[in-house]
């Protein structure tokens, strides 16, 4: 079967015009909300316990407040960030291009890991649950996945550092290398990416078990699984050719939906292991009302949604030929 | 068959995910830095701190009260809080008048990039922060100085606007490189973040939200540290920073006293409790009949109980609080502590009028002794004090309700309800009583949240920082604190220790008094580059 291609650039093409729209009304909701906001960024940039004078705030309110309504805020936002500029960050101190550059990169490592590791244990255990419905595995694989599904990421962060950093002392506590070592190694690199990503896999696995356990388990009642039964196919193949093929389906759409949950799960994770990546930054743009910094990583979380889905949407219509790409 | 191909190419990368995983796991520990706790020489140290600074230019505030590692001022604090030369040679001559302060400098000194310092770096630094496009938040601090001029290469002359007697105290703020600084944003220039200074350490990386890495300056002019290398990892969660404390990740860290407490019996861990001018007070506003009275200010001051607030809200990591002014600071007036005395604050309000009425709450004329109290929602102990002063003041019939929220909705009504504030700045009384008490500075930004109006406290605050005579200033403030007995348009409740817990493994380890802010710059590692490694 060849790969319809030029559907699927069709299908990019439209996802690309399709996300203009969507990041204008986010990007915009994101300058109204800020205008609405009771926050007072010179009281944020100030700090607690400051002793600042009434004329050193009025001066700094004349330097950091944006002019105009919120429309004309965004709209001399979206003109300098299409100029290639994305403003400056006022908790920060530094372009906002810049914030992005130094920390994108090790967000992108931990949730790419992570992600990659929760759809490859989901399926896995997913399988083995479903092949026998209501076994003791399935029993155990299930319970447990409803119970991590309700515990919340820095929770199981805490547990995890609890276990491996302090009773067993096999992996570090958290930071991206050696409390003391400047230069990033890949053993070490290694190392101290094993607990927060699997801190973050364990935390969107159950997910994906679950999803996978009920699509293999439905598919095996289905009469091509049957069929192929009857026909005396190895069970491994009736499995891994047959129900996880069809059971895989409704995964695929939830791809697209966990990108989100992804994103604020690695926030808490990354905080909790002083992981240099953008969580820091966001959180300290959220509670410091930075609100160019913001702006730039809502845009931002909004494109990893939308390329999430666009992602989920190609895999489906290339996994089942009665899905067609132009219809999308 | 696309599936069967994704699963395929997915198991093969569980393979190889697997096998990461397993090399990853394989060698735990035997490639740390200086991480692992216990005694013996060490010549690295890595700190957990809470709070990581915004920037480290100088231009923009950062190490303005001294202790910045990587710039030097021209004077600088020793452990008792005196002023020693740094970058300047000797302590400034200061004209009769007091308008003139003249800083002769060193002339071996070079920034970090091999610049020289000369005197054009130290008016570059003042003039930029001075500066009204410089969003330098701390900049009323120098708001006495008039000018600043290069007196040739190698000394700086200061003149101000009208005499200051603290200003000296000013000059410990980190002098910035022109050649490095001069031709960027101050706001958002790299300097920010890649900062030049003449310090003893030099920034080495700064991997934001994760740690700051210093590495001693080899050329540093008061010869090369010691330590080696002084890594500050940055943990907001105080649990966190314990747990990787106790697993020999850090070397030291900030803690609060309860997570302090777990370290007792640590071996090779120490705790080191510094005292601080980190106060914490009710304002009592002026303007609100009730917080405005004298014989209600008089009568909250007696009815709280301060030691008991030390116990059970600090562990015993703090200090009662009569006034801005730590007890243990020699510009304290001793004899102004006040005891706990519920019986005669009763006295006192019965004497002036307020007679108990419904529910116990006390009246006059129609008025209810009753206010709102706010503090700044998500800070546990200024919660803790709010509530353990109402109910103090409930025992004597004033009714004071507690409410939080953020410091928007607290701004808006300091003149009439009383906010639990905190702060404190130990280097001089003028820090810490001006903004806190002068009239004319009511209700100006966050100086003077209480409104306090008192002519007779006005004029001792401006005797006290316009005399160069160290026993009238000393005479000057002992008056304003007596005066703040008689009528404590605050009530001070505590000043707080900051608590450490660190590795036993070198000598010279000493604490100063310390500020409201402590982390980076404030804590036993304020003077990390005259440690010396235990052999």
């Amino acid at each position: 079967m060849s790969a319809p291609w030029p559907a699927v650039a069709r299908l990019v093409g439209r996802r690309l015009l399709a996300a203009v729209p969507v990041l204008v009304v986010v990007t915009l909701g994101m300058f109204a909300v800020a205008a609405a906001s009771p926050f007072d960024p010179v009281r944020r940039y100030v700090g607690d316990g400051s002793s600042a004078s009434q004329e050193t705030l009025d001066a700094l309110r004349e330097n950091l407040s944006p002019d105009g309504t919120f429309v004309e805020q965004w709209w001399s936002w979206l003109t300098s960030v299409l100029g290639g500029d994305l403003g400056q960050s006022l908790a920060l101190r530094q372009p906002v291009s810049q914030v992005i550059a130094e920390r994108v990169g090790w967000s992108l490592l931990l949730c790419a890991v992570a992600f990659v590791g929760s759809v490859l244990l989901g399926c896995a255990l997913g399988v083995l649950a479903a092949r026998r419905e209501g076994g003791w595995l399935d029993r155990a694989v299930s319970s447990l996945s409803y119970t991590l599904q309700a515990a919340p990421p820095f929770w199981l962060a805490l547990l995890a550092i609890w276990l491996f950093a302090l009773q067993l002392d096999v992996l570090p506590a958290g930071g991206l290398t050696e409390a003391g070592e400047d230069t990033v190694t890949a053993g070490s690199l290694l190392r101290h990416l094993a607990l927060p990503a699997a801190v973050l896999t364990i935390s969107q696995a159950p997910w994906f078990v679950l999803y996978v356990r009920q699509g293999v388990a439905d598919a095996l009642h289905e009469d091509p699984v049957r069929g192929a039964r009857a026909r005396g196919v190895s069970e491994r193949t009736v499995l891994l050719g047959h129900a996880l093929r069809s059971g895989l389906l409704p995964v695929l759409t939830l791809v697209g939906t966990r990108i989100p949950e992804l994103i604020t799960g690695a926030l808490l994770v990354e905080t909790v292991f002083s992981w240099p990546g953008i969580a820091s930054a966001t959180v300290r743009a959220a509670t410091s009302t930075d609100f160019p910094l913001l702006a730039a990583l809502t845009a931002l979380s909004a494109l990893a949604v939308l390329a999430g889905n666009l992602l989920a949407d190609l895999l489906y219509g290339l996994a089942d030929p009665r899905v067609d790409l132009n219809e999308m | 068959m696309t599936v069967r191909r994704l699963v395929r190419g997915g198991a093969v990368a569980g393979a190889v995910a697997a096998l990461v995983a397993t090399a990853g796991c394989s060698t735990p520990g035997d490639d740390e830095g200086g991480g692992s706790g216990g005694g013996g020489g060490r010549n690295s140290v890595v700190v957990g701190i809470a709070n990581e600074p915004e920037t480290l230019s100088p231009l923009l505030g950062y190490g303005k009260d001294g202790n910045s590692k990587i710039f030097d001022g021209l004077l600088r604090h020793n452990d008792e809080l005196g002023l020693e030369p740094a970058l300047a040679t000797e302590l400034p001559e200061v004209s009769e008048d007091g308008l003139t302060y003249r800083y002769p400098l060193r002339e071996d000194v070079a920034f970090s990039d091999g610049t020289p310092f000369t005197s054009a770096d130290v008016v570059f630094t003042y003039e930029t922060i001075l500066d009204e496009g410089t969003n330098n938040p701390n900049k009323g601090e120098l708001d006495p100085v008039e000018s600043v001029e290069a007196d040739g290469e190698h000394a700086v002359v200061f003149t101000l606007k009208y005499p200051y007697a603290p200003f000296a105290e000013r000059t410990v703020l980190p002098i910035a490189s022109e050649e490095a600084a001069g031709d960027q944003d101050v706001n958002t220039g790299s300097y920010n973040t890649e900062p030049v200074g003449t310090g003893p350490y030099v920034l080495t990386d700064w991997s934001a939200g994760e740690r700051i890495s210093l590495e001693a300056n080899p050329d540093y002019w008061g010869g090369a540290p010691e330590v080696e290398r002084v890594t500050m990892a940055i943990i907001p969660d105080d649990d966190v920073r314990a747990t990787r404390l106790r697993s020999g990740d850090l070397d030291a860290a900030v803690l609060p006293p309860n997570l302090a407490e777990g370290f007792a019996d640590e071996e090779g861990l120490t705790t080191i409790t510094a005292e601080s001018a980190d106060f914490r007070a009710v304002t009592l506003p002026s303007d609100n009949p009730v917080t405005g009275d004298i014989a209600v200010r008089r009568a909250l001051d007696l009815a709280v109980d301060r030691e008991l607030m030390v116990e059970s809200i600090l562990l015993g990591a703090g200090h009662p609080a009569y006034n801005a002014i730590p007890t243990a600071s020699p510009w304290f007036a001793e004899g102004t502590e006040r005891a706990h005395d519920p019986e005669e604050a009763a006295r006192i309000l019965e004497e002036a009028g307020w007679e108990e009425g419904e529910g116990g709450i006390r009246e006059r004329d129609g008025q209810r002794a009753e206010f709102t109290l706010w503090y700044p929602a998500g800070d546990r102990l200024r919660q803790e004090h709010a509530l353990a002063y109402a109910s103090d003041a409930k025992d004597v019939g004033v009714d004071i309700t507690v409410e939080s929220g953020s410091w928007e909705v607290i701004d808006g009504r300091l003149a009439e309800d009383a906010v639990l504030s905190g702060g404190g700045d130990p280097a001089d009384p003028d820090f810490q009583l001006y903004n806190l008490l002068y009239s004319e500075l009511a209700g100006n930004g966050y100086n003077n949240m209480a409104h306090y109006r008192n002519p007779a406290v006005d004029e001792q605050l401006d005797l006290g920082r316009r005399s160069g005579d160290q026993a009238e200033r000393a005479a000057a403030y002992e008056a304003v604190q007596r005066e703040l007995a008689e009528n404590p348009g605050y009530t001070f409740l505590t000043h707080i220790d900051h608590v450490y817990v660190m590795a036993d493994a070198w000598d010279g380890v000493t604490t100063q008094v310390e500020p409201h802010d402590h982390g980076l710059g404030h804590g036993p590692w304020w003077n990390v580059e005259d440690w010396r490694v235990r052999s």
